[in-house]
């Protein structure tokens, strides 16, 4: 173990002047940084910024920081994408632009920000934002823990962050196999990085999923049984339980891998009774289950979507809810699939293939549902919709060639080829992304108040599936023809035409995410007359379009009642909306806290230290993070009431609001 | 659209303290699991030796009884401090605890021992795949175990400084659940680890 | 302040039981280790069952879980939580020891 002072942190070391590539990188992300930070202080914000946002409990303000972080990470991850397809298209018998070094930390640094913090923030702040409302609750359980989550997560984004600026990012992959991200082949910060940066979001997202389970069991209104909760309740209490069990294999596998780095252990070396093959044993019980938790989601969005702008009531809601948790358990009985050609003997494969095979099952049904309530439905093509109709197309071919890959025979000629690649990217792009992103243009004027403006978001749209199309279909044909992934350079010209046509979808979607910007920022500017002050723009199905456009802190003063499984618009037809009782209650409501990010800015601490080896400084760390849980646990008091007039006073408001749209 | 109330600080309802309950429930059914992959990764690497020392080499059976009997004494001392608890009997539940920690701490000593002979020796961590698989799990369970005389400690403190308040005892109920099942992974390892590998 | 039912019906009887039972499933397991009395392979069985059952005990005595007196929620959670356990390791040991016979055997 190091013991100096700073560790192994030196200039010479953590600078990235080792491709001019990387400084531009580390320029763009530091300017980013201080043009935010300059921003805020000549607005002088940063008080509202502090007491508003940074330490609010509320759950749709955690949410949207949550949905903002993917929203930046998105843009990052995208741009070590763009990168991979520019190299790879002029590669030919060239080293293209990127250093070999420099290429492997791009993929590497792509996969692991794209699935850690852009789609696990993006998922987990539409949750939180959306679920407390949809089983008519006033907030999550634990108020506080959801934001000790948020500043988890966000210190990890910023430990992948800051290995652009100072040090390295791993250069292993998003997966880290040993012995390659062992100590004896990567000795620098590389994969620390990777480590830690999953290691302290990893528990953020385990807390998550305690918190998003007790909230949907404990805290659902009165009426609102289990099976009368709206789709995307169940599928987040699918993921949330995902969660809490697989998270804890990702960080059983990391931890193994860091003490093998640290200690010198021998858990997966080749030499000293290593073995290598659990590290992919361990760390693919993770890792499939957490396929179905960025996916799981996302369907409960659809289900939303679908059934809103086909003004429908969801077509075979007990077989979606049963298919949900058939999926959530046999998530648990299908990693081997992951690694076929490990050498496992033929029962083994078989096990594993067929039981992959039997999870396309309940997916199927999904699939039939949604088309069903599409089915004699009056469609509205709004982008959510869009978003919808494109995911169900292009999610079948994905789940057909997933099929295929159950197969292990099947495998062996296409593992590690770019037929993989673009399989997995066709399950997560049109199956979580899409989802993601339909729900954020679906649910934006229930966070702000105002709706996005519907023609860039079709662009948007447009673009991200062409674009999509034109990138990985090629890819699937590179499989069969035998390239490999993640190749820096290669020396066959018949691979070129179809890495060109990739390079292209990639650049229109990159004016997908052009339209995204513009789209923001045009709704922004038009947000008068866009305004949405009814609180349910699209003529809602489920409770979260009861409550107003922001929401209250307490989403709603009187808890409602609910009698069916589209609950609003249930008490729509009996004309029992909008009513109004004598007299409002009192609220409680939690006090806002700076210690959660001061527990997520202690994380980056010690993350950072871990990394470099700067023990006295991580150790001091954790004992702060302690110390704070500990000093934390001392206050009783953690709400604060919300007088029946106070409350009144901002129902009032809402109901003049409601008048003046004409829907009293 | 910042809530503006009165500053009245309340006690959270009721439900809370279920909530709370359950929530802790998941987190050790999450922390079960962490264990349940080391066990499978001891399990898998105990034969690889790598030419060094094997369990029979180094584990005592009286020492690890003895860690044993520490450890489950300190189960019935914390279940006596819960009783104290339902007797709204603060002394009792303060000297139960305290009886908790020592035991806990005793047996903190043992592993502490047993470690540093085993490393003073050269069957530490880095030696073979075996060792470090076994001084992780291990000492995965030694590290909750301090995590829990912390626990003790702070919880001590306030029930000193608070009383049986409700949040106080509701606090008290978690870290019984916590410790009990400190207990139960010990049976594990004992019935996975120690044992077997003094048999082989 | 009595709280007794509310915990789930604890007494100093089923504590003192508990530690009793565990006491017996401990000493057993750990006889057999000291005497080496059985075969290697009765042995292990021994030690597992001895094992299982004190971790029933443990949950029924100090932990107070009951078919009945617990929330089903938490019954349904540790249930879930052994099935995957048992999925894991069992997964886990199948692939890995299977691995271990044809690559090195």
């Amino acid at each position: 173990m190091d013991m100096r002072i700073l560790g192994r942190l030196t200039a010479a070391d953590a600078l990235p002047f080792y491709s001019w590539v990387a400084v531009g990188g580390a320029v763009v992300t530091v300017l980013g940084l201080l043009t935010i930070v300059g921003a805020i202080t000549f607005l002088r914000k940063w008080r509202y910024v502090w007491t508003e946002w940074m330490t609010s409990l509320d759950h749709k303000r955690i949410g949207i920081m949550y949905v903002m972080l993917a929203l930046v990470m998105l843009v990052r991850g995208f741009v070590d994408a763009i990168m991979m397809r520019a190299q790879q298209a002029v590669a030919l018998n060239s080293t293209g632009y990127l250093p070999p070094e420099h290429f492997d930390q791009i993929f590497s640094s792509h996969g692991t920000i794209m699935i850690f913090f852009m789609a696990m923030p993006f998922l987990t702040g539409l949750i939180n934002i959306i679920v407390p409302q949809q089983i008519g609750a006033r907030d999550v359980a634990f108020p506080f823990m959801n934001s000790v989550s948020l500043w988890l997560t966000a210190a990890g984004a910023g430990l992948v962050l800051i290995s652009l600026v100072v040090g390295r990012f791993s250069t292993a992959g998003w997966t880290g196999y040993p012995p390659y991200s062992g100590a004896e082949y990567n000795p620098g910060v590389g994969v620390d990085y990777w480590i830690w940066a999953i290691q302290v979001s990893g528990i953020g997202t385990t807390l998550s999923g305690i918190n998003f389970i007790v909230t949907i069991l404990k805290r659902r209104a009165p009426g609102m049984k289990l099976m009368r909760m709206p789709l995307f309740c169940w599928t987040t209490l699918a993921t949330s339980i995902l969660m809490i069990f697989a998270f804890p294999a990702l960080t059983v596998t990391t931890a193994l891998l860091a003490l093998d780095r640290i200690f010198d252990m021998h858990f997966f070396t080749n030499a000293g009774g290593g073995n290598l093959m659990n590290y992919i044993n361990l760390f693919w019980i993770w890792g499939h289950p957490e396929v179905y938790i960025l996916i799981l989601p996302a369907f409960g969005i659809y289900s939303s979507v679908v059934s809103t702008f086909a003004a429908k009531r969801l077509f075979g809601y007990k077989s979606l809810v049963y298919a949900t948790m058939a999926i959530a358990l046999l998530s648990f009985t299908v990693w081997l699939h992951h690694f076929f050609t490990m050498g496992a003997g033929a029962g083994v494969n078989a096990f594993f293939g067929i039981a992959t095979m039997v999870i396309a099952v309940p997916t199927g049904v999904k699939v039939f549902d949604w088309l069903m309530t599409l089915f004699r439905g009056r469609i509205t093509f709004h982008p959510s919709m869009l978003w919808a109709l494109g995911f169900i197309v292009t999610f079948v071919i994905g789940g057909m060639t997933g099929v295929l890959l159950a197969l292990p025979p099947a495998d062996y000629l296409m593992h590690n080829s770019t037929f993989l690649v673009a399989h997995f990217h066709n399950m997560l792009i049109p199956g979580a992304l899409f989802g993601y992103l339909a729900g954020y243009m679906f649910w934006f004027p229930k966070a702000f108040g105002f709706t996005l403006d519907e023609r860039w978001g079709k662009g948007a749209f447009w673009c991200w599936i062409i674009g999509f199309y034109l990138a990985f279909m090629p890819l699937y044909v590179l499989g069969f023809m035998g390239m490999a992934r993640r190749m820096e350079r290669y020396e066959i010209s018949a691979w070129q035409p179809f890495l060109l046509i990739a390079a292209l979808g990639a650049v229109v979607i990159l004016a997908g995410i052009t339209c995204l910007v513009i789209q923001l920022v045009v709704s922004i500017r038009k947000r008068n007359e866009k305004r949405d002050l009814t609180g349910d723009p699209w003529d809602g199905r489920t409770l979260e379009w009861l409550t107003s456009s922001p929401p209250a802190p307490y989403n709603f003063a009187v808890l409602p009642q609910v009698r069916d499984i589209d609950a609003l618009h249930d008490m729509k037809r009996h004309g029992s909306v909008y009513v109004r009782p004598k007299q409002y209650e009192d609220i409680l409501l939690p006090i806002n806290t700076g210690a959660g990010v001061l527990i997520g800015g202690l994380a980056f601490v010690f993350g950072f230290s871990a990394v470099w080896h700067i023990w006295w400084v991580a150790a001091a760390a954790l004992l702060a993070i302690l110390a704070t849980a500990a000093a934390r646990s001392f206050r009783d008091k953690t709400e604060f009431c919300l007088t029946g007039s106070k409350v009144q006073e901002i129902e009032n408001r809402h109901f003049r609001d409601l008048a003046r749209e004409g829907v009293l | 659209m910042s809530p503006v109330g009165d500053d009245t600080a309340l006690l959270p309802h009721d439900e809370a303290y279920d909530e709370r309950a359950f929530g802790f429930w998941l987190y050790l059914m999450s922390d079960a699991i962490i264990f349940a992959l080391l066990f499978a990764t001891y399990q898998i690497m105990a034969g690889d030796i790598a030419g060094g020392p094997q369990g029979s080499d180094l584990f005592s059976l009286p020492h690890t009884f003895g860690e044993t009997l520490l450890l489950l004494t300190s189960s019935l001392t914390f279940g006596l401090a819960s009783l104290a608890l339902d007797a709204g009997n603060r002394r009792r539940v303060l000297a139960w605890l305290g009886v908790t920690f020592v035991l806990g701490l005793g047996f903190l000593a043992m592993e502490i021992h047993e470690f540093h002979g085993m490393i003073t020796r050269g069957a530490g961590p880095d030696r073979s795949g075996f060792l470090s698989a076994f001084f992780t799990l291990v000492s995965t369970h030694g590290l909750h175990v301090s995590a829990g005389l912390v626990f003790i400690l702070v919880m001590t403190v306030q029930v000193v400084v608070k009383g049986l308040s409700r949040p106080v005892s509701s606090r008290l109920e978690r870290l019984g659940l916590f410790w009990h099942f400190l207990d139960i992974v010990w049976i594990g390892i004992f019935s996975v680890v120690y044992l077997p590998g003094i048999l082989r | 302040m009595k709280r007794a039912k509310a915990a789930g019906g604890r007494t100093l009887g089923s504590y003192l039981t508990g530690y009793v039972l565990a006491l017996v499933l401990t000493a057993v397991p750990f006889g057999i280790a000291a005497t080496g009395a059985l075969s290697m392979q009765s042995a292990l069985i021994a030690i597992g069952a001895s094992a299982i059952v004190q971790v029933l005990v443990h949950l029924r005595y100090f932990l107070h879980l009951g078919l009945r007196s617990t929330p089903q929620e938490r019954l349904l959670a540790i249930a879930f939580t052994a099935v995957l356990i048992l999925i894991m390791i069992g997964g886990s040991l199948w692939i890995m020891l299977n691995l271990y016979y044809r690559m090195w055997a």
